[in-house]
């Protein structure tokens, strides 16, 4: 059976608090997941004042004011601190999601980061996502082509350059196939949402000559039909696409090619 | 030292023994018995209304009418079916140990024909007044 309750060295006990800043004319709470596999304790949730007059208005903002003022060893990943790169996803206040768009102002009360679900856990907010870049490059993501290379360029017209849109926009920042449950029960089998996006951003590329073995690749009751049509992958991309739709789509083609 | 029991790169886990290439059956026989259950299910209960409350005479007199045996006949396939896809993937969801798997999916493949057959044999038997 899938396990629905924590193992006993994953169970999460009270943490720390860390002082308040002084001085600070307004303050948020933060209370954040923290692991380290080196001190073999369970994980904990430590309590953080953050000084929101000094800080930027992300919660991405409040996480690195967090490591440069009070607790240098709180671990997360950041690059771009604009939606672009992916790496700060993780989930905030319950769902899903980038710390760097994530605006503090829209969470009431103690602000609760933990990392992604249902990953394993490198240290802190930092999950292995192994598995899930494994899973993007099963699918090929590249142009196939059997056809000779043109001289000059693979063409394609306004129109089919526009199926695209709502699917080149993917950064692969984890947050939709770890809020899918089917993901969460099935990882080592089913392909997730941001990979099957993916996918289906290839079979709608008008200059690609792999659909078919494509389409062959993603027929598995484990693959593809693990979706269950549950949209949280949906609900919870940043980026504002909609996996659920593309996973549809890409069941629509299997079944009109054989009915 | 023991060394770690499988090692395998990340890829090759996923790639595994490849994609079924099945499942899309499954998906659509799915769709197309919820499509049915639909107005079977309405025309189920309208039957079931109009059995309410009636000895078995009665009862009989009614589902001996072709058109309500047809009507529940096919009610009975088609939930049969779609229940059986249904628990079928729920099992796959779910079971994760292989050989528990595959006796649950076989056991809910006996469980559906069973029940299944036994509700067509009594249709049946009442329809025609055995």
């Amino acid at each position: 059976m899938v396990q629905f309750t924590l193992p006993k060295n994953s169970k999460i006990t009270e943490g720390k608090t860390w002082p308040r800043p002084v001085g600070a004319r307004s303050q948020r709470e933060y209370r954040i997941y923290r692991w380290n596999p080196e001190d073999g304790r369970n994980p904990r949730v430590d309590t953080y004042y953050v000084d929101t007059g000094d800080c930027g208005p992300m919660v991405l903002d409040a996480l690195i004011w967090i490591k440069n003022n009070v607790d240098a060893t709180l671990t997360f990943r950041r690059s771009c601190r604009e939606g672009i790169c992916g790496s700060c996803s993780m989930n905030i206040d319950g769902t899903n999601t980038l710390a760097c768009t994530k605006a503090m102002s829209d969470i009431g009360g103690p602000i609760r980061i933990y990392p992604l679900p249902h990953l394993p856990v490198v240290k802190d907010l930092v999950p292995d996502l192994t598995n899930f870049y494994a899973q993007h490059a099963s699918i090929q993501p590249w142009l196939q082509t059997v056809s000779p290379t043109p001289q000059k360029e693979w063409k394609q017209s306004h129109e089919d350059r526009q199926k695209l849109d709502g699917l080149y926009e993917c950064i692969l920042c984890a947050c939709c196939s770890t809020a899918c449950p089917s993901y969460w029960w099935n990882s080592e089998r089913f392909l997730g949402p941001a990979a099957l996006l993916q996918a289906h951003r290839f079979i709608m590329d008008s200059r690609d000559e792999a659909t078919g073995q494509r389409l062959d690749n993603l027929e598995d009751p484990f693959r593809l039909y693990r979706c269950h049509t549950i949209m949280n992958c949906t609900k919870a991309c940043p980026k504002h696409l909609n996996p659920a739709k593309a996973i549809a789509e890409i069941k629509r083609m299997l079944v009109e090619r054989q009915v | 030292m023991a060394g770690p029991k499988h090692i395998r790169t990340p890829l090759g886990r996923v790639l595994g023994r490849g994609a079924a290439k099945s499942g899309t059956e499954h998906f659509w026989h799915q769709r197309l018995t919820a499509v049915a259950n639909v107005p079977l299910t309405i025309a189920a209960l309208g039957i079931l209304i109009a059995l309410l409350g009636r000895n078995q005479a009665a009862a009989a007199q009614i589902l001996g009418s072709p058109a309500v045996s047809i009507i529940m006949l096919l009610f009975v396939s088609s939930i049969i079916i779609h229940m059986r896809i249904g628990m079928a993937a729920i099992i796959e969801d779910y079971v994760h140990d292989e050989s528990a798997k595959l006796t649950l999916l076989m056991a809910n493949t006996f469980f559906t024909i069973a029940v299944g057959l036994a509700a067509v044999y009594g249709l049946l038997k009442l329809s025609f007044g055995l």
